[in-house]
């Protein structure tokens, strides 16, 4: 049995991995398309780590298959596989220098390659990576910033089929973390290569992926473009991680199609996209981002009360409180509030929200 | 108090101690080197350079040094390497503090009395004669190099397994996944990641032993039976039975400018291996 080998380079069918009595990754199911930017989001523990290292080949699935490029690798040991990684804390040589830390994919490859084959791609990888004339340089004569590309150009000098990275903006400050994520999905489109990252902050997932697999307790929740996780999530669980959202809970009074409407606390209605087993006359949760929210200081909507004010530059997010719905956050733009002003802590306003604007899902 | 005399008063015991200890009397040995043997043995003043000029007399004795303590520290290395190995990355932790321990347990006892049992084990009552029960033939164990050998290695082994072990031990393990990964069968990850790591606890370990086997006296005193002596043998000859303390100490400062030599070339070796790192301590 093969893969899809037109438009997936690997994939991981039922991939079951147990460590004793512990299920690290239960069942997972995910086709990595050729040249896409997948990411692994979930909080530790999540088993991301673990499908990530199955892929590499240091962890044998205890069940189910993993396929790399149409051809079934379970029993390939890392050594073999087409794939290089980019670890957590880089796992730099220490002893070698950078342009030899380079270098060691090429230099294991039977027979070897010329050398002077080798210090060419050498130079063109120390390029990609902007740090030419580092070559000589030793390891720990470089910052984490450096060492992190380096472990970068050693992954990619081997052409991989895919680029495995572990967390590997964790170590860095958040500025370099910034810089360091648009550099990755620069070189991704420039090179062609399929990357998959794992990581547990969901900023860097949906800044830099084309897709997401969301991870608990080593299942597979939900996998989709960021958009599709942000406006149509499954559960609670993924609209809570991706993004931040307020819930009301409530009964679902009608579902038609793909839309549910929900009665919530205080009667007030929510109207929007329904999540996985929402049932009609169900309890329900109705999930509405703070953006999706206006707040004006009219009487014409819910009445609430400002309870905190956190101005954020382009945005300004508002802790506010109603009797009924308890308290919630709003972000409004500065574009919006260009006519009335801001509303202080203390005073009172009120809020409005469209139909369609809401998700409405299963509470559990 | 000012640091800088809080520093001299902490350094000052240690201080005292080595000019007391060491460079006092290494002093009084080069002085005497150059004297000559009291008529009743001892030591008169003198200036000359007879003393080393007869330095081909304990010939044997250098010959003997410079060819065991090299092939010794080998011997131990060659054999705590995979032990090292073992203990520090393949033993399961539960174990591996009590096989540690096993390593140690012969510390416990006297070099003396454990020499003891290696001259019996090794005479015409031990090994010798349970060969013969089997009829391959007598062979002669005791007091010949092997001997020595055998006792050197089992004497010195943990000094060099321990450094090793540290060595192996806080070798990081994603450097291995990390060889793996980037193609490197686990043959030769050894050898190109673990075995470079490693080389500072080889380096410590063998100039451990190395530096103790030069001046090892007891055990081919005591295994070799006088016909497989050391410097160290020649010395206690030198200065207890035939009291000629001047060419005794001719043969004390020979040593010394071979072990600084020897050393020095060592450090300069292995510090080219471990790539001119300056973090690389060697003892």
């Amino acid at each position: 049995m093969t893969g899809d080998t037109e438009s997936s380079i690997a994939e991981l069918r039922g991939a079951t991995k147990r460590f004793g009595d512990v299920v690290a990754a239960r069942n997972l199911n995910l086709s990595i398309r050729r040249g896409e930017f997948l990411s692994f989001l979930g909080p530790s523990g999540c088993g991301k780590t673990t499908a990530l290292r199955m892929l590499a080949g240091f962890e044998a699935p205890t069940d189910g298959d993993i396929y790399l490029d149409g051809q079934r690798v379970n029993d390939v040991p890392a050594h073999q596989r087409p794939v290089n990684m980019v670890f957590q804390h880089y796992a730099l040589f220490p002893h070698l220098t950078v342009a030899e830390n380079i270098s060691y994919g090429l230099r294991q490859r039977r027979p070897k390659p010329p050398a002077a084959e080798v210090a060419a791609a050498v130079a063109r990888a120390l390029e990609t990576v902007r740090l030419p004339d580092f070559g000589p340089r030793r390891i720990w004569e470089m910052s984490g910033g450096q060492q992190q590309r380096v472990a970068l150009a050693r992954a990619i000098i081997n052409e991989p089929k895919l680029l495995l990275l572990d967390e590997p903006m964790a170590a860095l400050d958040k500025k370099l973390r910034h810089d360091m994520q648009i550099e990755l999905q620069t070189l991704q489109r420039q090179l062609g290569i399929t990357f998959v990252l794992v990581t547990h902050d969901q900023e860097e997932a949906l800044s830099m992926s084309d897709r997401i697999c969301i991870m608990r307790d080593g299942e597979i929740v939900q996998t989709g473009s960021p958009r599709d996780l942000y406006d149509r999530p499954k559960n609670r669980y993924v609209a809570d991680f991706v993004g931040k959202s307020n819930f009301f809970a409530g009964r679902v009074e009608s579902l038609e199609g793909e839309t549910a409407k929900l009665t919530g606390p205080g009667g007030l209605s929510f109207i929007g996209y329904a999540g996985d087993g929402v049932g009609a006359g169900q309890p329900g949760l109705a999930s509405l981002r703070p953006e999706q929210i206006s707040l004006t200081r009219g009487t014409d909507g819910v009445p609430v009360s400002v309870v905190n004010r956190i101005f954020l530059g382009e945005h300004t997010e508002y802790l506010v409180r109603n009797p009924d719905l308890g308290q919630f956050l709003i972000l409004a733009s500065r574009q919006a509030e260009a006519g009335e002003g801001n509303l202080e802590p203390g005073e009172t306003g009120s809020v409005r929200w469209r139909d369609g604007a809401a998700l409405i899902l299963k509470n559990d | 108090m000012t640091p800088r005399l809080r520093t001299t008063l902490l350094l000052a015991p240690a201080t005292v101690w080595l000019l007391a200890m060491l460079v006092l009397p290494l002093v009084v040995v080069v002085v005497f080197s150059f004297g000559e043997r009291a008529a009743a043995g001892g030591y008169t003043p003198a200036f000359s350079f007879e003393n080393f000029a007869n330095l081909g007399a304990r010939w044997t004795a250098f010959k003997n040094t410079l060819m065991l303590a090299p092939v010794g520290t080998l011997l131990c290395l060659l054999i705590a390497y995979p032990l090292a190995y073992y203990l520090a990355v393949r033993a399961d932790p539960k174990w591996r503090t009590l096989l540690l321990i096993l390593v140690i347990v012969p510390f416990w006892t006297s070099i003396l009395i454990r020499s003891y049992a290696w001259i019996y084990l090794l005479g015409g009552q031990g090994i010798p004669k349970l060969v013969s029960l089997l009829g391959l033939g007598s062979p002669r164990l005791i007091n010949t190099p092997f001997a020595v050998l055998t006792g050197i290695v089992y004497g010195y082994l943990p000094l060099m397994v321990f450094p090793i072990y540290v060595s192996l031990e806080r070798l990081d393990k994603r450097l291995l996944e990390a060889s793996a990964d980037l193609g490197s069968p686990p043959w030769r990850s050894f050898l190109q990641v673990t075995l470079p790591l490693s080389m500072p606890g080889v380096a410590t370990g063998c100039m451990l032993v190395f530096i103790l086997l030069m001046g090892e006296f007891l055990i081919p005193a005591m295994l070799g039976g006088g016909k497989v002596f050391f410097v160290g043998n020649a010395l206690v000859d030198l200065f207890l039975q035939s009291r000629n303390w001047p060419f005794g100490a001719a043969v004390a400062v020979a040593l010394v400018v071979i072990m600084l030599v020897t050393v020095t070339a060592y450090m300069r070796f292995t510090r080219r291996w471990a790539g001119g790192r300056d973090d690389v301590s060697l003892m």
